[in-house]
């Protein structure tokens, strides 16, 4: 992945925004990958998480905008438990989740759930899915 | 002993199994389960955004439930109840302006400072009972079963709440030695099952969860134990998809925690729902001789 910095692709105020909502400080990251290796869920993400973090250090949030990262993230919270640099990683994902959840957006649908999967799923599944992953 | 009790609103159905069993478990071990009143939904998932006081809202009603009722702990038995009641009692605890404005916000009721402890029942049976005085109250020990610990996510992380640091599995470790069963360590104990990524497009979670079955069995497990009815849908309930689909190759049925404490205790087999499991569970009680004499 090439990144082209310029004055022009880093936004500050994303930075900040990101921070505010997140509670954290994605500065911090020193890159070490760590997150990635702990992400039980790499496999289905286009961005690893350390790649995400990269972009959200320079608040290239557009760029971030067509990941699936953070929605494929199962808030296990390995990749927090690790980091060396003490970033809730977690958060960050859960702020980039929110920054579209909260434009009244879903990225599942809870009408289009079969009738046979709601009956075997337990609540707390559909519970966690529906808080994470819908508006 | 008398103990006040959080559900949660999978127990009450879908995971009926890991309530029985607990009840039928703490009353052989002479400790009384009172269920508080009026409980909700815990959240399920912990709010993880800054700004977002409402979702704790629901957590801390449950807590103040417990206050009311003069509890100084309040048990819980699903992880992930347990991991968003605790989290929401430290913001009531140690963040003062947050707890101010949620005490307000919920001005018709009393206000609420954290001083219930948010309690899992591994730790609660480790503190309050000791794996020795339940040595002693088996009476169908687990001889023979080799069973995995599994912990998954949310009764370790993230830190502040976890029931014991991250990587360490003493608590279900000396729970099921002290049952008679052979603990069989391996190293995806701790990795997330996929949790609530099954309703999202499932293949991933469908995945994780085959590694830790796959895992389990490489290391010599005939069982996983659990706490979590997310992770016992995505690792038991799920395996026959997993086997079917040749993602996995060695079948290891799961169970809670709760129901081999219960049936190495004495208790009938009917009073802890097997029939809520994967028929192969019970089977494999059976099997090996680990169930009380009708």
């Amino acid at each position: 992945m090439t990144l082209t910095i310029t004055a022009q692709t880093i936004s500050t105020k994303s930075i900040e925004q990101l921070n505010e909502l997140s509670g954290e400080n994605v500065k911090l990251c020193m890159q070490c990958a760590t997150c990635t290796g702990m992400c039980p869920m790499t496999a289905e993400m286009d961005l690893s998480p350390r790649k995400v973090m990269h972009l959200a250090q320079f608040g290239m949030l557009d760029r971030l905008s067509d990941s699936n990262t953070w929605w494929k993230c199962a808030s296990c919270h390995a990749c927090t438990v690790r980091c060396p640099r003490g970033i809730d990683i977690a958060k960050v994902m859960e702020a980039l989740r929110q920054r579209v959840l909260r434009t009244n957006k879903n990225y599942i649908e809870p009408s289009a759930l079969p009738a046979e999967r709601i009956a075997e799923l337990p609540q707390i599944a559909m519970v966690a899915a529906f808080r994470k992953l819908t508006s | 002993m008398k103990i006040s009790y959080y559900p949660g609103c999978t127990l009450k159905s879908k995971a009926a199994n890991l309530e029985a069993a607990a009840v039928a478990a703490l009353a052989a071990l002479g400790i009384d389960v009172e269920e508080i009143d009026r409980w909700n939904c815990c959240g399920a998932v912990f709010s993880l955004t800054a700004d977002d006081l409402v979702h704790q809202v629901g957590p801390v009603r449950n807590l103040i439930r417990a206050k009311e009722k003069g509890a100084a702990q309040l048990l819980t038995l699903c992880s992930m109840c347990y991991n968003t009641l605790a989290r929401a009692n430290r913001i009531m605890r140690d963040d003062a302006v947050k707890r101010d404005t949620i005490n307000r916000f919920m001005d018709d009721e009393i206000d609420y400072a954290g001083e219930v402890e948010v309690v899992h029942m591994l730790t609660f049976l480790e503190r309050e009972v000791g794996w020795q005085k339940i040595r002693e109250k088996v009476r169908v020990p687990l001889e023979g079963l080799r069973v995995a610990p599994y912990y998954g996510c949310t009764l370790q992380r993230p830190a502040e709440v976890g029931i014991e640091p991250f990587g360490s599995f003493n608590l279900m470790t000396g729970l099921l030695t002290a049952l008679g069963a052979t603990v069989t360590p391996f190293d995806a104990a701790d990795k997330c099952c996929g949790s609530y990524q099954v309703l999202n497009g499932e293949a991933g979670a469908r995945s994780t969860a085959a590694v830790i079955v796959d895992r389990a069995a490489a290391a010599g497990a005939e069982a996983l134990a659990t706490s979590c009815p997310l992770c016992e849908y995505n690792l038991g309930k799920q395996q026959g998809r997993l086997l079917e689909a040749g993602q996995i190759t060695t079948a290891v049925p799961t169970f809670y925690f709760t129901q081999l404490l219960a049936v190495a205790l004495g208790v009938a087999p009917e009073s802890c729902l097997f029939e809520l499991n994967d028929p192969a569970s019970l089977d494999l009680l059976k099997t090996k001789n680990c169930l009380v004499a009708a």
